[in-house]
């Protein structure tokens, strides 16, 4: 086991290692682009060839490489040009704010999902599965930039209960993170009890459920101790691989909301061209991944026997 | 002397399921019962309402299945007024099952401990650690090694016969007085198959819980209980008890099931199978009156679909009895005698294996599986060669190099001119594909559900290049299906309108697309049911016959190699252990394993001088023993020797050839295993 998880460690820093190198080609290694991003188009060709020479890119690009990624690991994330300010300590806040949207997210998600899932699949073809069944499909049918206008139209502007932006002027609200939280829930519950449906289901007519039924235990047992922790596996993983989709799926909600997250940060990188802004911001999103991919494969051999290798 | 009291009793049964298409009737008026500490056998083909039968004595059919008449009392009281509290309690303090797969059966996730320790926790209260105790004990009782170290252990860290004896333990744990065993052994070995019947009598005799065993196989029934059920259809249409049932089969259904499985102790010249046509009446689709009518030889217009046959009893002393109107005119033709092949002047080898070798490396620089160690011998054109062996035992592996699914390590396997042992598949002539096919185990899972059975069988004619036009395809495909029997009207079915027999039909009309010259077959019988089985073997032999094929056959089905099987190679641990003829293999002098395999064989109405259930479990092919690969398990080890030098190859008269240290000549003096036929009680 411990030789598993070191393995799946060495593979995590390889993939990220991997991942960096890919980023800093794309976006370094013709340095003309930096002195254009970073100067501006008006700037002289004079004026990007100094500031090239002065920010060492005359060396080779090998060096340049293992600066790069020196600096990086350092958190010297270089100054972002929108903001006049240090990348790290930008994206650090902003990183923050979306962290804090994401916990109330999962902290929802996972049982309101994994609950109606469980529910739905111990009982196939019941009118509470078909019920929750409906449920799941309509709201999941909605992507974010439809349901984020349904819901203030609905909790904004009729019914007057909420506030219709995030953006936290005046310090940290919970009443503002209310509807950005609502609107990832909403659009992401619906999918994980599907899949935790079907494979409650499939685990609920299993043989095995079958033979402790048929031992005479009780049905809470037969459901919560031989049921649920074999049917929990796959929704787990895809639990995981959603923290990845979180990031993405932020950038609509937090920018209609103006909640000064990390998504809205990747757009305004973007539309701005911010390039070490948008290079941090990409190699976070790349660590994010591949930190949960290793616990979703990590966990999965932990909650399956099957797995383990002696 | 007083009787035991009942303590299960069905009392005119009927259960229906609910379907769109209305209820149907999957079990009617069944009576039976079954007394303290007694073993009743319930045997039948699949389809025929033996599980329904177990699953309504459990008060578990479901949503849509349901007690329609009749009714079910366990220990005096009835299942119908039971609440479904009662009815939790019943299940494992009362009454405990055994599953066919016990690998299934038993919860992935959690370890063997949890799961005994629990069901005593729930039904009897225990304390943890008397739970761990009891539980170990219990391992303990149903003969486990080191119980300890299988309650730590998880499901698939056991192999499939200790899987198997930890759902006996399971049951057994609440001490129920009724064990519900539904084809316990059907997924295992012969040779572990025959320690778990052992096991079962043995906790018969020490426990006394009654049995109802639930199979396809009178071998097991036979050796396992006093009385028997034969349910057909949905209805019982014989019982009795094994002695007298065994003795005269008055049922022509019961008739049919002894005649269809083919023998070990017999010569093939002197068997001959009748198969028992057609298939098992759907429920919704029985006919009138006698619901055998349709696959009995013995119909009588007018008077067999006339009424409803009711369970006669058939004389006032015992209690067999029979549902046939005509049981006491019917008796069992006489065998026809044997049709010999001809022998043809001098056999010429199609097939030559010599010292072939197959090893797998687990990971780079790991362990090491040699799955095929020094494999020697010929297969003769036009004959069956049968590779028996335990599961594990590299006969698969060999099909594999044979195919060119893998290549061999070492050695060679010559197919007329040609070596096929590091010749892969997709490197073979087109012509050598034609001239070698497979047939496979399970037809459920090597048809395509999606296409028709004539597509499927038109693809491998076109892919084999035998036709290439429409017209001939489809001509090709319509002589194929009369090959295997089946209506040309079959190819535009698709596979799951075909019953499992007819699949497997498909099968070997697929093989034999390109008049193949070797044709192997991987347990080519056993997925499917017994009265089958003995037409599938009857089909197989009648094509090798007018098409002049050679057959490889894979089994661990002894009755059947004896039946179909000119020569015989037993292996064990990925070695062969003996090789000749089949009568040279099925007669003394046996190497000691393939003498243990013979007297393990479960068919009904053997005579047997002896049964040997070899101890312990098969040896893992990563380490395997030194010396003799059989010497842990073997009963007649001499001592060091065994375990220090590999036995050499003695060469017996007529190419028979065992790998032993026992001289050949002692060997020789072992009694045979079956006893000579004069001396069986069943024809």
């Amino acid at each position: 086991m411990a030789r598993q998880v070191l393995r799946r460690l060495a593979l995590m820093l390889a993939t990220m290692l991997a991942a960096s190198l890919l980023l800093f080609l794309l976006f370094e290694l013709l340095p003309g682009n930096v002195a254009l991003s970073e100067l501006g188009p008006y700037s002289t060709q004079e004026q990007r060839d100094l500031w090239l020479v002065a920010n060492g890119y005359d060396r080779p690009v090998v060096i340049r490489y293992l600066l790069w990624l020196g600096h990086f690991v350092i958190g010297d994330w270089g100054n972002s040009r929108l903001f006049m300010a240090p990348v790290a300590q930008i994206v650090g806040v902003r990183f923050e704010n979306t962290a804090v949207l994401g916990f109330w997210f999962f902290a929802l998600l996972v049982p309101l999902s994994l609950g109606l899932g469980t529910l739905a699949g111990m009982r196939q073809g019941s009118w509470l599965d078909r019920a929750i069944s409906v449920l799941c499909i309509v709201t999941t049918s909605i992507p974010p930039f439809a349901s984020t206008v349904l819901i203030s139209a609905i909790f904004v502007f009729s019914l007057h209960w909420l506030p219709g932006t995030s953006s936290m002027m005046d310090g940290f609200s919970y009443r503002q993170l209310i509807m950005p939280v609502m609107a990832l829930v909403l659009y992401d519950f619906g999918y994980i009890a599907r899949i935790t449906r079907a494979s409650m289901a499939e685990v609920m007519a299993t043989q095995y459920v079958r033979a402790a039924v048929l031992r005479g235990l009780p049905q809470r047992r037969v459901v919560l101790r031989h049921a649920l922790r074999n049917a929990l596996i796959a929704p787990f993983t895809l639990l995981m691989l959603h923290v990845n989709w979180l990031i993405s799926g932020v950038i609509v909600v937090e920018y209609f909301f103006a909640f000064k997250g990390f998504g809205s940060l990747i757009l305004e990188a973007s539309l701005g061209k911010d390039l070490y802004l948008l290079e941090a911001c990409t190699m976070i999103t790349v660590f994010m991944a591949a930190v949960t991919q290793t616990i979703a494969d990590l966990g999965y051999v932990a909650l399956n026997p099957r797995m383990r290798r002696a | 002397m007083l009787k035991p009291s009942t303590l299960l009793a069905l009392d005119d049964v009927s259960i229906s399921y609910h379907t769109r298409a209305g209820a149907v009737p999957a079990v009617t008026g069944v009576s039976l019962a079954i007394d303290e500490g007694e073993a009743v056998g319930l045997v039948g083909e699949s389809g025929c309402g033996k599980s329904t039968l177990a699953m309504a004595i459990l008060g578990h059919l479901g949503g849509r299945g349901a007690v329609v008449g009749g009714e079910i009392r366990f220990a005096g009281r009835a299942l119908a007024g039971m609440s479904p509290d009662e009815i939790r309690r019943m299940r494992g303090r009362g009454i405990g099952i055994v599953y066919q797969e016990a690998m299934a059966a038993l919860n992935p996730s959690m370890r063997i401990g949890a799961q005994l320790t629990e069901t005593l926790i729930v039904h009897r209260g225990t304390s943890r650690d008397a739970a761990r105790k009891a539980a170990i004990a219990t391992l303990a009782e149903v003969k486990l090694p080191d119980p300890e170290r299988v309650m730590d252990a998880y499901p698939h860290q056991l192999s499939g016969g200790q899987q198997q004896r930890v759902v006996i333990a399971m049951a057994l744990l609440p001490e129920p007085r009724l064990l519900l065993l539904d084809e316990p052994t059907t997924a295992l070995d012969v040779t572990v198959e025959a320690g778990i019947i052992d096991l079962l009598n043995g906790l018969r005799r020490s426990r006394g819980t009654a049995m109802l065993f639930i199979s396809h196989n009178l071998g097991l029934v036979g050796q396992l209980c006093e009385r028997v059920a034969v349910m057909y259809s949905g209805e019982l249409v014989e019982t009795g008890s094994v002695a007298d049932m065994f003795a005269t089969p008055r049922h022509p259904y019961t008739m049919g099931l002894f005649s269809c499985i083919p023998r070990p102790d017999l010569p093939r010249r002197e068997q001959h199978l009748t198969p028992i046509r057609g298939q098992v009446s759907p429920p919704n689709a029985r006919p009138p009156g006698c619901i055998f009518a349709p696959r009995c030889d013995w119909f009588q217009a007018g008077r067999c679909d006339a009424v409803r046959v009711p369970l006669e009893a058939v004389d006032l002393a015992s209690d067999a009895r029979v549902r046939c109107l005509r049981w006491r005119e019917i008796a069992p033709e006489p065998r026809p005698a044997w049709e010999a092949l001809a022998t043809g002047a001098a056999e010429q080898t199609i097939l030559a294996v010599s010292r072939l070798d197959k090893t797998y490396q687990l990971r780079s620089g790991g362990a090491v599986v040699r799955a095929n160690q020094q494999l020697s011998f010929d297969v003769p054109r036009g004959r069956t060669l049968a590779v028996v062996g335990e599961s594990g035992c590299g006969k698969s592996t060999f099909a594999n190099v044979l195919m060119g699914l893998t290549s061999a390590t070492a050695g060679e396997i010559r197919f007329e001119t040609t070596d096929l042992a590091k010749l892969p598949l997709d490197r073979r002539p087109a012509l050598l594909l034609r001239d070698l096919q497979m047939v496979f185990q399970n037809p459920d899972e090597t048809l395509n559900p999606c296409y028709s059975v004539g597509r499927q069988i038109g693809r491998a004619v076109r892919k084999l290049g035998v036709e290439r036009d429409r017209a001939g395809v489809q001509a090709r495909v319509r002589a194929l299906l009369g090959l295997t029997r089946l209506p040309a009207a079959f190819a535009s079915r698709r596979p799951r309108q075909l019953s499992g027999g007819q699949k497997q039909r498909v099968g070997i009309a697929r093989a034999f697309a390109g008049t193949p010259k070797l044709v192997v077959a991987d347990e080519p019988v056993s997925a499917l049911d017994v009265s089958v089985q003995a037409a599938i073997t009857e089909l197989l032999r009648d094509i090798q016959r007018n098409q002049d094929t050679t057959l490889v056959i894979i089994s661990h089905d002894l009755g059947f190699v004896r039946y179909i099987a000119d020569r015989v190679v037993v292996m064990y641990l990925g070695q062969v252990m003996e090789a000749g003829s089949a009568e040279e293999v099925f007669a003394p002098p046996y190497h000691p394993y393939t003498e243990a395999l013979l007297s393990a064989a479960p068919v009904a109405g053997l005579a047997r001088n002896r049964r040997i259930v070899l101890s312990g479990e098969l040896p893992s092919a990563m380490a395997p023993p030194s010396g003799c690969p059989f010497q842990t398990r073997c009963p007649r080890k001499l001592g060091a020797i065994c375990e220090t030098e590999r036995p050499p190859e003695q060469l017996l008269a007529g190419g028979h050839r065992i790998l032993c240290h026992i001289p050949p000549d002692e060997l020789g003096r072992v009694p045979p295993v079956y006893a000579p036929e004069e001396t069986l009680a069943v024809d």
